[in-house]
């Protein structure tokens, strides 16, 4: 091939711009934190990270302006990828807002915080664009290592220090099995590329059998990073852990872009063998419904039980994933938008309420927040009806479409099974209602005002859902146009 | 010098089919140890060997189809898992420093 052809265009560039703009701007950081004093004030480093994530906001229109793939099939610009990259640097976005408030009130106000969040979106970026399964590695890698330092950021603290171990070693584990996979499909199809594959495999060329075994240990490693049961033992400890924004932070983001490269990876290249993995899915789906909800309901811990309520809502995305089909594709989209606003929402609060040193993380300490903080608890309210699927909500359009299209596509035991769960998961999201509004406070303490940072995420979180409860066209029409993938 | 061994045993190529198993053999070591070793550092090795299977199987396939993408990737898997080891025993250090245990059954504050 000519030399020239490898080189890199200017159109291959702004299909990548989001990524560069994080990446370049994280360097940056770096630098600056670097320069400024040890004991001088870094919130002015979040402020920089923030308006850096705005503006690889801005540049995801200008990548959705210049469709199609660049690096040589490495990078794909879409509709699809365009969304993803969006809800991650939502997530983001709130990440930081709430984070600066949080890293003074814990003492631990340094810049690394900032930057580690702009390099984990630059590799939620990649996975939810990569086209490539080498790409979908690195993605994932760029995206988990700096999260691993962020579930640990306080250094001092034992509980922090054990979720980012238990996040490090057992998210090592699911890559190695993702990377065995990756190999052996290598090896089968001599091709990386996620066309390729698809063809390749369509092609019905030997070793078959040892493509299923390869597609079997990615799923493995996918399903570790979506937390899906059996495969979810590290997300409870890790959310419970780890500072609460980057618990909100982890278990919107990565989770949306683990679910990206799910989607493509197993409608793209796993295409013609979707008949042997769609039980598979089937039984993972309703285990991880069950095993979330059901555990939720014990707990007493507020950010534990939104650790097993987001293994449950993993479970909801995976019955849209199990449909294979457009439809379901568009509404696993919808939901993990819904997702995003509805749990950072929740976390968010959680957040404020904790006080210094996450103290009071336990649902008798929501007791009478209602009569103390009522903006707080509305706010709250809102996030957790939306939680529970309440109409009006985008959690009730979510679901909707979720179970709609998993009859559509007659997985009729699985929808009512799905529907079931999600009413019993209204006992525990109804808990943390009635402690907030049926019992009088525990103290009488004037409560501690909320930052600005919080209080945007929270009216703004609680806005969206609102706005898509009413209209959830403004999000579904455009899930549904971009549902479909290159083939 | 005379050999111990018989002449063919320098001549032979080792089938490529050896390599894979070898590969998976490693990979499978490596699985087990994590699940039941008891020490950090060694949970941490056996991630390592299962990253190696990795490699030792892109290498194989690379040179089964004469292609040199597959030695590429390989050095994609180490570069990552340098960065990973960095981060990594600096998570283990902090565990250390916190508790002055190495063994993962008494790392057990987070339940409900």
């Amino acid at each position: 091939m000519n030399p020239a052809a490898f080189y890199p265009t200017a159109t291959d560039y702004l299909r990548f711009l989001p990524e560069l703009i994080l990446t370049i701007g994280g360097v940056l950081l770096l630098v600056l934190e670097a320069l400024t004093g040890d004991n001088k004030d870094k919130s002015s480093l979040g402020y920089l990270a923030i308006a850096v994530v705005l503006g690889a906001m801005f540049a995801v229109p200008v990548a959705l302006a210049n469709p199609g793939t660049s690096f040589n099939g490495m990078i794909v610009s879409d509709g699809f990828a365009a969304f993803f990259r969006m809800v991650t640097l939502l997530v983001g976005l709130f990440t930081l807002l709430c984070s600066t408030s949080y890293l003074s009130r814990e003492k631990a106000n340094t810049g690394e915080f900032y930057l580690l969040v702009l390099f984990s979106l630059a590799g939620q970026g990649i996975m939810a664009a990569s086209n490539e399964l080498i790409m979908v590695f690195l993605g994932l890698e760029i995206a988990s290592i700096s999260s691993y330092v962020l579930a640990g950021f306080l250094r001092d603290d034992k509980r922090g220090s054990e979720a980012a171990l238990k996040y490090f070693l057992l998210g090592s584990f699911a890559t190695a099995f993702l990377l065995y996979g990756i190999s052996w499909i290598y090896g089968v199809t001599g091709a990386t590329n996620l066309v390729a594959i698809r063809e390749s495999l369509a092609a019905g060329t030997s070793g078959n059998s040892m493509a299923v075994a390869a597609a079997a240990l990615m799923l493995i490693g996918l399903a570790f990073k979506v937390s899906a049961a059996p495969f979810q033992a590290w997300a409870p400890d890790v959310y419970q852990g780890a500072p609460a924004p980057v618990s909100g932070f982890l278990s919107a983001g990565p989770k949306a872009a683990a679910f990206a490269i799910f989607l493509r990876i197993f409608q793209t290249s796993f295409e013609s063998f979707s008949s042997r993995y769609e039980p598979v899915l089937w039984i993972l789906a309703l285990a991880t419904m069950l095993v979330g909800n059901f555990s939720a309901l014990w707990q007493s811990n507020v950010k534990r039980m939104l650790a097993y309520s987001s293994i449950a809502h993993a479970g909801y995305v995976l019955v849209a994933v199990t449909t294979n089909s457009n439809v379901g594709t568009a509404a696993a989209m919808f939901y993990l938008a819904a997702y995003a606003l509805m749990n950072f929402g929740a976390f968010a609060a959680v957040t404020h309420l904790a006080g210094r040193g996450e103290s009071h993380v336990t649902i008798d300490d929501l007791k009478g927040l209602a009569s103390k903080q009522p903006v707080v608890a509305g706010l709250l309210t809102v996030c957790l009806l939306s939680l529970t699927g309440v109409p009006l909500t985008a959690g009730f359009f979510g679901k909707f479409y979720i179970f709609k299209a998993a009859i559509d596509n007659h997985l009729y035991w699985l929808s009512a099974l799905g529907l079931l769960n999600s009413a019993i998961a209204a006992y525990y999201y109804l808990r943390i209602l009635a402690a907030m509004y049926m019992h009088e406070p525990k103290t009488t303490d004037h409560p501690e005002p909320v930052p600005g940072g919080i209080q945007l995420t929270m009216w703004f979180s609680a806005a969206g859902i609102l706005t898509l409860g009413v209209f959830p066209g403004l999000v579904l029409d455009y899930a549904n146009r971009f549902a479909t993938f290159v083939k | 010098m005379t050999h111990l061994l018989p002449p063919e045993f320098f001549t032979a190529t080792v089938p490529l089919n050896a390599y894979l198993i070898l590969s998976a053999i490693l990979f499978a070591i490596g699985a087990c140890g994590f699940m039941f070793r008891k020490n950090i550092i060694t949970i941490y090795m056996c991630i390592e060997l299962m990253l190696n299977a990795v490699n030792l199987s892109f290498v194989t396939f690379s040179y089964q189809f004469g292609k040199v993408d597959g030695q590429i990737y390989s050095f994609f898997v180490m570069v990552v898992a340098a960065a990973e080891a960095a981060v990594g025993l600096a998570i283990i250090l902090t565990i250390f420093r916190n508790r002055g245990t190495l063994q993962i059954d008494e790392i057990d504050t987070l339940k409900n």
